[in-house]
């Protein structure tokens, strides 16, 4: 296990406002999202030493770190690019980080960027773009409607039990996003709106399922030693985890569709290096991945923040509200604050960063002292976890 | 050795019907009377070619398979081998003779004469006659609600034949009846009474005719007399004319309930004769296009072997009426509906070639180690990780169940059903399969719902038909 807890910090961040950007570029967002980091670290552009970057929608034949050294005009410094379907972001900055410790560099940028609403179509299109037929109308929302059956039926939910269940995580989602003036969606909703609402992939209804948004979140890191000489409350690393299941969930034997052992293993690596024995009272915040309700769904589940199957009872108890004993995407997760794929591990990043910091925008949503926050993103058919947390004291 | 005949048969007739009630009353004409069959929106020749062959030979090796032939009107590609396709699909063995039969509605039966004089000359010692058609008639026209959609396939052997073959006896005629010019979607026909009077009945007439006196036999000898017809009035005349009794000899021409299945319809009356015989009866088989082929069949005692397939019977049983006329139309191509959402697929002639053996025989690896059975052909173990250590083995014949479904509406087109994604477990060994789910009510799906496997056209992409495999519900412990 890496030594790599309380040896970098994050010291500025960056993000747009996420949402339709109809006005904006790929390139106008990654100048929002990196000069906001830029100011509040109070660095300039001229002192970052590597970009890791992360975008997922780009064309196949390639396009390198590009996007970021065009638009920021990054002077012969190294631009990484990161594609890990939805976890992208938080690799890129993970990389960062590890770079950063290595002691390769002393302060480098994470960005992630994503134009979702150039492409002309709602949904992320299908299948991973592998093969002619395995996965040749492969949905997102198909994908999370065959988990949320399964779960159904393990669970001996009915399906409208489970539906309610999955939208009172959304009536969460919302009510949080409401209070966040960056967030794509700020209207409330109720259970009966989310019950009513066109099936998707059923029993996926249109609440179930995120925002397509566009959008752009940075952050700047540096070593631990050096984060007070840029601000007074930087962010520490504590410890990550990353795992990719061995095969597509789809044609893999015996999978329960119940749990993934990536979001299982993931979060175990990324709690034993920050020292956390019981996340469901340790832990002050979690962004996890809510690209549909079902995920969060399970991601409380594997992640130990509920027992197995009793998801449904912290959920009707309120425990992951604002108000509860673990507040879960309290900026309104991937649902409200929206989904641009590649910068979404930065923006979960952001929330926590500026939580633990006593920071964010409106007073009635700021935590009252948290010290410790975990930001989650879970990628592809899905089939890759990758989880950091983050604390505001060494030690 | 036995004499040449049928060793084994099989029918298909897709799922679906369109009541002509329905058509008729969209141009305000009248209706021809009962249903017709209809093709899936993912189904062609090729893919009921392959569900006729592969009913065909349900329960039977493919191993001692030599040879297919495959005959069609609407075959998807101008310039390529159908019959090539449909084999691996059915996963006959590389070393086999494989032709294509074609451009006319005699092109079945012969393929069937031709299989008959190959294994009885000893070049081959069996082989596969499959026939498929969907051919179109124009909108508003008699043909769009007469046509149906079907295939049938029959195994040509010498060892254990159900019906031996007693011979043959073809006549050729020139004439501009009935035909489809390269660029013609729709048949076209000459003045009726010119095709049906001095084509049809004139010829058939001829070659039924020319065969008894042959074989020296009377329309008396004859159990029963397999003459697909163009129309109901023209088999009941053309029955009675030849000294037939409709209601005991003449073999369900199957307009009522399915229609003219083209190049396949003869194969598919035969098949239906057959499924009724009895040792000892003599069938009587005949087909017309610029001219007519008869054959004779005797049927042997091997008849009376039950087997474990679908009959023709059941075909027609089992349906699933069209919602409309519409729907009919994007189906056929003919009105194109809102695309749904721009998958990102990635067609490749090579890839498709490469991976043909699990995309089209339908193959998974069992690893030899611990047993494990994986689709697709993966080559290091997913459970023990032993590398390149496995048997193909084909799941296309398994049976399972739904072990988890979802009903997505984003990833249809727009005149799709609602797609079902599906995840099964097939067989004893409960390997998963992942794919669409078809010829389904999408509301009675369920986890646990009994599917087998059923090999489709998915879409079209880089100017190719990208085929595989779909779940389809099926009868728990059936005949499917």
């Amino acid at each position: 296990m890496g030594r790599i807890k309380d040896e970098v910090a994050i010291i500025g961040m960056g993000c747009t406002k996420f949402g339709e950007r109809w006005d904006a570029g790929t390139e106008d967002l990654a100048i929002e999202a990196a000069y906001e980091a830029f100011e509040d670290a109070g660095v300039v552009k001229e002192d970052i030493e590597a970009c890791y970057f992360s975008t997922v929608m780009a064309s196949t034949i390639g396009v390198s770190g590009a996007i970021a050294a065009d638009s920021l005009k990054l002077g012969n410094i190294p631009v990484i690019r990161n594609e890990n379907w939805c976890a992208s972001g938080h690799i890129a900055l993970l990389e960062a980080c590890i770079a950063v410790a290595s002691g390769a560099y002393d302060m480098v940028m994470a960005l992630g960027v994503e134009k979702l609403k150039d492409t002309g179509y709602p949904g992320l299109g299908t299948g991973r773009g592998m093969h002619p037929v395995y996965e040749a109308r492969r949905t997102s929302p198909g994908s999370f409607g065959l988990i949320a059956q399964r779960y159904f039926q393990t669970y001996g939910l009915s399906v409208e039990e489970g539906r309610e269940t999955l939208a009172k995580i959304e009536v969460k989602n919302h009510d949080n996003g409401s209070l966040c003036p960056k967030a794509h969606f700020h209207n409330k909703i109720t259970v009966e709106q989310v019950l009513n609402a066109p099936i998707i992939a059923f029993p996926l209804g249109l609440f179930d399922c995120c925002g397509n948004s566009d959008g752009a979140a940075c952050a700047i890191i540096t070593s631990a030693e050096r984060a007070k000489d840029f601000r007074k409350d930087p962010i520490y690393l504590k410890g990550f985890g990353i795992a990719t299941d061995p095969m597509l969930p789809h044609f893999r034997p015996n999978f329960s569709w119940a749990s993934f052992d990536s979001l299982v293993t993931s979060s175990q690596k990324a709690y034993k290096m920050a020292g956390i024995k019981n996340p469901r009272e340790e832990l002050d915040l979690a962004e996890v991945h809510d690209c549909f309700s079902i995920t969060e769904l399970l991601i409380y589940e594997d992640f130990g923040f509920s027992p197995r199957g009793k998801a449904k009872e912290d959920v009707d108890s309120g425990f992951f509200t604002r108000e509860g004993g673990l507040p879960v995407n309290i900026d309104g997760g991937l649902k409200c604050f929206g989904h641009p794929i590649g910068a979404s591990g930065l923006r979960m990043t952001y929330e926590v960063y500026k939580q633990l910091q006593g920071k964010a925008e409106l007073p009635e949503r700021q935590l009252k002292n948290p010290r410790l926050g975990l930001a989650h993103t879970f990628g592809g058919p899905p089939q890759l976890s990758a989880v950091a947390i983050f604390g505001n004291e060494k030690g | 050795m036995d004499k040449v005949g049928i060793g084994l048969f099989g029918s298909y007739i897709p799922v679906s019907r369109l009541d002509r009630g329905v058509v008729a009353e969209i141009w305000g004409r009248a209706s021809i009377g009962g249903e017709r069959s209809v093709a899936n929106n993912d189904e062609d020749c090729i893919t009921m070619a392959v569900e006729s062959s592969g009913n065909c030979l349900k329960g039977q090796g493919r191993e001692a398979i030599e040879g297919l032939f495959f005959a069609t009107t609407s075959a998807p590609y101008k310039e390529k081998m159908n019959s090539a396709l449909i084999a691996t699909a059915i996963d006959l063995k590389r070393e086999i003779t494989t032709a294509d039969f074609a451009h006319s509605l005699r092109a079945a039966t012969g393929a069937l004469k031709t299989a008959f004089d190959s294994v009885k000359s000893g070049s081959m010692r069996n082989v596969i006659v499959a026939a498929a058609d969907c051919r179109i008639g124009y909108p508003r026209s008699d043909q769009e609600q007469a046509f149906g959609d079907g295939a049938a396939a029959i195994l040509v052997s010498q060892e254990n034949v159900l019906a031996t073959f007693e011979g043959s006896y073809s006549i050729c005629n020139e004439m501009m009846d009935v035909w489809r010019n390269p660029e013609d979607t729709f048949v076209r026909t000459w003045e009726p009474r010119f095709i049906l009077g001095e084509g049809y009945a004139n010829h058939m007439r001829e070659v039924v005719t020319g065969i008894l006196k042959r074989h020296s036999l009377e329309p008396k000898d004859i159990a029963k007399v397999i003459l697909p017809a163009p129309d109901l009035r023209s088999h009941r005349s053309l029955v009675q004319q030849l000294g037939f009794d409709l209601k005991t000899q003449a073999q369900d021409p199957l307009l009522a309930n399915v229609g003219h299945c083209g190049t396949a319809h003869p194969l598919l009356m035969l098949v239906g004769a057959l499924e009724e015989s009895s040792p000892g009866d003599t069938l009587l088989l005949a087909s017309y296009a610029d001219g007519a082929d008869a054959m004779i069949f005797k049927v042997t005692e091997e008849i009376k072997k039950e087997r474990n397939q679908r009959k023709l019977k059941d075909y027609l049983d089992e349906k699933m009426m069209l919602s409309s006329y519409a729907r009919f139309l994007s189906y056929k191509g003919l009105v194109e509906t809102v695309p749904g959402e721009p998958f990102r697929l990635f067609p490749s002639a090579t890839v498709s070639w490469r991976d043909q053996n699990s995309i089209l025989r339908c193959h998974g690896s069992q690893c030899k180690q611990c047993g494990t059975l994986t689709y697709p052909i993966q080559r290091i173990c997913y459970s023990c990780n032993s590398k390149d250590n496995f048997e193909e083995v084909s799941i296309s014949d398994m049976e399972g169940e739904v072990f988890t479904f979802t009903l997505d509406n984003l990833a249809g087109r727009s005149d799709d059903p609602v797609v079902v994604q599906t995840v099964a477990e097939m067989g004893k060994e409960k390997v998963r399969f992942y794919g669409m789910m078809t010829d389904c009510d999408p509301s009675q799906v369920k986890v646990g719902t009994p599917v087998g496997l059923t090999f489709r056209r998915i879409y079209d992409g880089a100017g190719m038909h990208n085929y595989f495999w779909k779940c389809r519900p099926v009868k728990k412990g059936g005949n499917e």
